[in-house]
């Protein structure tokens, strides 16, 4: 069984090579499809296999770099990136990533940063899915009393936060063509400072934060929130993956051997977004935030409960992992029905 | 054309001066580690790889940034072959809009 298993210069281990592209593969579908980098699956997914955390966060960092790539590829094809919205929106995420950054610095020195941030996260995780799941039950509500009148509406119409925000006409005034926004320029900027304020304050990439603020506070389509969201991700993986290799924390073998699965994840994922409604990926998207809520919990409890320690850290693990392979298979499935019928409209046209 | 050119630059600018901010973002920072890669028993291409990070950190940086994108392009493009060769059509999807 040695041919399993493939040794790592740099950090000097043998590594399971299949359950590197099984890990590129999973977090490619839900990457591509969520349009985040999903640190928070990887991360403990490569440290299972026998990575030490260092070289797992900069491992994660550089697969993450060229997995972005193919989906924003993949995504600027099918119109659903604004490039604009993405370059303003680099100014915000710098900006308030320092504020945040600063925070941490500040919080450290008063002594309290772990326990403010992980509840942070909680609270920050608890209000998303909040968000979602009222915005996907509101959508369907509307949706049920339009087809009583006997109209049909579009699927994105539940919460509407970004309408009153977009009534903010500080100028410059901004057109966002593949978003269709026309709003202050001063909106995305606000938007991305702030998330790119708790992404600084977390220490995450932020996708999973940026990609409901696209929606819920600037207005963008999902999709659209997907494809910019992965620019984004894209840009700060290329840099995060040169600042990581030159500290030297990065094995590029194991990157590579994860993108050979991450890629085609990362097409079935893009793809899948052709097969889904907006409300098919805020529901998905709403069960990975859980996922990564109880598993956030679970690791804060181990303070309270020491005695449970190894079964809480455990448990926490394999609830990511699980829900990684759960959230794949999903969005596989979806992908693989929405081709097969594509397919077969195509065979009764010709 | 020249609009785009000009956002182009600002942004290439503002990537040059802004973006550790963001790459510290997308994994947090930490202490650095100092390792050195035991290439006695590697062979063939491990070792030269083994070789290069212990000679200069910088090249072994550079030639990991040019090689990630590289190899995710190459990937994505087999992948965009194969399922083109399936018959998805990769080029067009309607938006729901808002």
């Amino acid at each position: 069984m040695e041919w399993l298993f493939v040794h790592m210069p740099i950090a000097g281990v043998d590594i399971f090579w299949p359950g590197l592209i099984i890990l590129g593969l999973g977090v490619g579908i839900i990457g591509g499809f969520f349009g985040m980098g999903g640190a928070w699956m990887v991360t403990p997914g490569l440290n299972i296999l026998g990575f030490p955390m260092a070289f797992a966060i900069g491992t994660d960092i550089a697969h993450m770099a060229g997995k972005s790539l193919v989906s924003t590829m993949r995504h600027g094809k099918f119109g659903n990136v604004d490039y604009k919205l993405g370059a303003i929106m680099i100014v915000g995420t710098v900006a308030g990533f320092e504020v945040g950054a600063q925070m941490v610095m500040w919080l450290e020195r008063m002594g309290n940063v772990e326990v403010v941030v992980r509840w942070l996260y909680v609270v920050l995780l608890t209000f998303i899915a909040w968000m979602v799941f009222s915005d996907v039950s509101k959508a369907k509500k509307k949706a049920r009393e339009a087809a009583a009148k006997g109209e049909t509406l579009t699927d994105e119409h539940g919460l509407q936060w970004h309408k009153t925000l977009q009534k903010i006409k500080i100028p410059p005034m901004v057109y966002l063509k593949v978003a269709g926004i026309h709003c202050s320029i001063w909106l995305p900027i606000g938007v991305s400072f702030f998330t790119g304020w708790l992404a600084g304050i977390l220490g995450i990439g932020g996708g999973l934060i940026r990609m409901p603020a696209l929606i819920y506070l600037l207005g963008c389509p999902t999709h659209v929130a997907v494809g910019t969201d992965l620019f984004e991700v894209m840009i700060s993986g290329v840099y995060g993956a040169g600042t990581y290799t030159f500290k030297g924390r990065t094995e590029l073998v194991a990157a590579i051997i994860m993108l050979v699965g991450a890629s085609i994840g990362a097409q079935i994922g893009a793809v899948a977004t052709k097969y889904i409604k907006g409300t098919g990926i805020k529901v998905a998207f709403g069960c990975a935030v859980v996922g990564c809520l109880i598993s956030v919990l679970m690791k804060l409890a181990v303070k309270y409960l020491p005695a449970f320690k190894f079964y809480l850290d455990w448990g926490a693990t394999f609830l990511v992992l699980g829900l990684v392979a759960a959230l794949s298979i999903y969005i596989f499935m979806k992908m693989l029905d929405g081709a097969r019928k594509e397919l077969a409209m195509k065979k009764a046209r010709s | 054309m020249r609009g785009k050119i000009q956002l182009i630059g600002m942004v290439s600018s503002l990537l040059l001066l802004l973006v550790p901010a963001v790459a510290m973002a997308a994994g947090g920072g930490g202490a650095p580690i100092v390792i050195v890669s035991d290439t006695r028993d590697l062979e063939g291409i491990l070792k030269w790889w083994g070789n290069l990070y212990n000679d200069s950190h910088l090249y072994f940086t550079l030639l990991t940034c040019a090689l990630i994108p590289v190899v995710g392009v190459i990937f994505g493009v087999l992948a965009d072959i194969v399922m083109s060769h399936i018959g998805i059509d990769l080029t067009s999807k309607d938006l729901p809009g808002h």
